[in-house]
């Protein structure tokens, strides 16, 4: 029934864009991974280094999503659904460097140089 | 029932639309199909999963009081006699993006159901998925014969290891069966299984291009994991 009802509405089936707008797609992520090897290729280092990695990876990350996965062109509800939940791993990655530091700190002065 | 066909050109985009979504008692998304969504939901958790990993390996590497070994020259290759840091990696980097461009082609040529270049686009992208994983043992073999080993290795910190072939290869097997997947696929949309809505052997349903569409998200995620991947443990 579900399934009759979608081809009813007139949801047209499917995604129906222009060839090009992919080999755009195509074309910026070569650059963009041009670019994210350059930093390593010319040894870039330190915030630079990190804040460039991290921009090049969100930009690929979005264009993969966004265009060659369709997310676009899907309802909020969906995005949200999706999207939304991995955001939240960021809280996970806090918590790890607190605890990754509190590890550090007991190796550095109880262990010596220890494993 | 109210007439769907109404409904949906009535149907409030935005905030609006989100919460209307939400709440309609129905089913949440009005336009996906269940397919599709359970796609999205599965990879969503193999977020999770690679997300684990990362957060481990960004765990073990800040926790170590042992330095990290360089990635720039532990993946260097020699190339007319010097070393050129992560060129391998930078090449298989480029051959999963074009992956996902013949991918993202495919599935468009599926609606608008040319058939012939569908297939082909997929079995292109199935090679390049295969050359992949075939410069990914290349390079397993090389560091392997160097003295890389999960727990231990001659550059530095043993986690580096650990963290390497964990993370590389959960991620060679996606692409594996993401090759395999998109063998089966092509070869459904070359016979015409989808023209003629024969059903899958599995699940009984009609078959559909949207199934070409579905398989690509499977395997774009596969290139967004290498993303991330790349960013966070080779470059970093």
């Amino acid at each position: 029934m579900a399934q009759a009802a979608t081809r009813a509405i007139g949801h047209v089936e499917g995604q129906h864009h222009p060839i090009k707008l992919y080999l755009v797609v195509w074309g910026w992520l070569f650059v963009l991974s041009t670019c994210s090897y350059l930093v390593d290729y010319f040894g870039l280092q330190g915030y630079l280094r990190w804040s460039l990695i991290l921009l090049f990876m969100i930009l690929k990350a979005g264009l993969i999503v966004a265009v060659f996965m369709h997310m676009a062109w899907e309802r909020l509800t969906l995005i949200y659904a999706i999207l939304l939940p991995p955001v939240l791993v960021l809280i996970f990655v806090g918590m790890m460097v607190f605890e990754a530091n509190y590890t550090l700190f007991t190796r550095l002065n109880f262990f010596g140089t220890g494993p | 029932m109210t007439n769907p066909t109404r409904d949906s050109l009535t149907r409030p985009d935005g905030w609006e639309g989100f919460a209307a979504d939400w709440s309609s008692d129905q089913r949440a998304f009005k336009t996906a199909s269940w397919g599709k969504v359970m796609m999205w939901i599965f990879l969503l958790s193999d977020t999770f999963v690679f997300s684990c990993f990362l957060l481990s390996y960004m765990t073990v590497r800040m926790s170590t009081t042992v330095p990290w070994p360089n990635p720039s020259e532990v993946f260097a290759l020699e190339l007319g006699g010097k070393p050129v840091p992560l060129i391998l990696i930078a090449i298989m980097t480029f051959i999963l993006i074009s992956s996902s461009g013949t991918m993202a082609m495919a599935v468009n040529y599926g609606y608008r159901r040319d058939r012939e270049k569908t297939a082909a686009l997929m079995l292109a992208t199935a090679a390049f998925g295969a050359s992949f994983v075939g410069m990914q043992a290349f390079e397993w073999t090389k560091l392997i014969r160097e003295g890389f080993r999960p727990w231990g290795n001659p550059w530095g910190a043993a986690q580096f290891g650990s963290s390497f072939f964990m993370i590389t290869g959960f991620h060679g097997t996606h692409v594996t069966i993401g090759v395999i997947f998109l063998i089966i696929i092509a070869r459904k949309v070359w016979r015409g299984d989808f023209d003629q809505e024969k059903p899958g052997f599995f699940t009984s349903r009609k078959g559909r291009y949207e199934n070409v569409e579905i398989m690509g998200l499977y395997w774009h995620f596969v290139d967004l994991v290498w993303v991330f991947i790349f960013a966070l443990f080779y470059l970093w």
